[in-house]
């Protein structure tokens, strides 16, 4: 299946206005997160064009347009239409005129308008095809947010996950995912969780069955999605594997080709995993402020040493 | 091992028999995933496998990993098929 966007769902949610209602917008799709400034293209110049790409008419592009003859107008927008660009958006509330909508009608290509500034509108677009566009995965496992940071755990089936995201949840902080985690890579530093809606706000624990945490706890535990900032995966104790004693280098997880902060925590009984969970998320957030409580201990313990010299 | 399964089973959407699904899958040792689309949920799990649309003649990918995993894909694969 092809990668894509679709149109109609961009267009909903920055709220354009379409001149062209008689074209599904459904049925149009986006292949690429880029988008075109057709000043040169208006202007006859079609060597490296992307034609993939969402146009958009800007103050520029209409200044440009509006020198012109209508006929010379109607034909540098024919040229434009001709190659089968995804679709054309004029911002800054400007119409197209009746002529040029007869043009986008008759190629299929929809016209729509923004009244917003072009550069403002420009990035908002981008950043929404990125996300449309991103690479998915899923991935067995919960997802908390936990004192803002995007904790997801992982580990085998009956390990206790989920009785472990229960347990943050009634501490004041919220869930995302149960079990099935579906994540984008919105760039190389960014994976955003979600859940799949058939499972939000859902829980499956062993023995009691399904519950729903959003109607048994409140609003204020769940969240629609989040960004996954590090990795705890449970793991049954096991004598022979070495454990992260210090701290001092961090193990990572591939998701998409991102590398996570990725903890491995052996279960043993008496461990208390949601302050463990909780601490780990506090430690992680005050390493990305710029401390580190194992170079601290490894600086003291130098220092110690030279004092003995 | 891998395999691709044909479902073949017309109440397969239905809660109960994905019920059933999960606690097969749980009967064995070995990892158990399905793979969809771009979906691979835990065998072993309700929610995830509540996730999948299992319609009948979808095609999944049965995953399985460990000391008994061909037991496990074959008793999943006549499950799926009857």
């Amino acid at each position: 299946m092809e990668m894509g966007a679709d149109l109609s769902k961009i267009a909903k949610r920055l709220g354009l206005e379409n001149f062209t209602p008689e074209i599904d917008l459904s049925k149009c799709v986006v292949k690429t997160a880029d988008i075109n400034r057709p000043a040169l293209q208006l202007n006859g110049f079609y060597e490296h064009f992307e034609a993939g790409r969402i146009q958009l008419i800007g103050m520029v592009e209409w200044a440009y347009l509006d020198k012109k003859t209508p006929e010379e107008r109607t034909e540098a927008l024919r040229e434009l239409v001709i190659h089968e660009v995804p679709c054309v958006i004029f911002c800054r509330s400007f119409r197209p005129s009746e002529a040029s909508i007869a043009l986008a009608r008759e190629y299929g290509i929809p016209f729509l308008g923004t009244d917003r500034g072009t550069s403002g509108f420009m990035a908002e677009l981008i950043y929404m095809l990125n996300y449309e566009l991103a690479p998915t995965t899923s991935i067995h496992g919960v997802l908390v947010d936990v004192y803002g940071e995007g904790l997801l755990i992982t580990g085998e089936s009956g390990i206790g996950k989920s009785e472990a995201a229960l347990e943050l949840i009634r501490r004041g902080h919220r869930l995302v995912a149960d079990d099935v985690v579906e994540i984008r890579k919105i760039n190389d530093n960014t994976l955003i969780g979600t859940s799949p809606a058939v499972t939000k706000y859902l829980i499956e624990l062993r023995g009691i069955g399904i519950i729903d945490v959003k109607s048994l706890f409140g609003v204020e535990c769940v969240k629609d999605s989040q960004e996954i900032d590090f990795v705890i995966k449970l793991e049954d104790w096991h004598r022979e594997t070495e454990y992260d004693r210090l701290g001092l280098k961090d193990e990572y997880m591939d998701i998409l080709g991102n590398q996570v902060v990725c903890h491995s925590l052996p279960i043993r009984p008496g461990r208390n995993l949601a302050v463990i969970c909780e601490t780990a998320a506090v430690n992680h957030r005050q390493k990305k402020m710029g401390y580190n409580a194992a170079e601290e201990l490894y600086r003291r313990v130098q220092i110690n040493l030279k004092g003995e010299e | 091992m891998r395999k691709a399964v044909t479902v073949h089973m017309d109440t397969s959407m239905e809660s109960a028999p994905v019920a059933h699904l999960v606690s097969l899958a749980n009967q064995f040792r070995s990892r158990v995933y399905f793979e969809m689309d771009t979906k691979k949920v835990n065998a072993k799990s309700i929610m995830g496998m509540m996730s999948l649309v299992l319609l009948p003649g979808t095609i999944v990918t049965v995953d399985a990993e460990g000391d008994d995993e061909e037991k496990a894909v074959e008793s999943i694969e006549n499950f799926l098929s009857k």
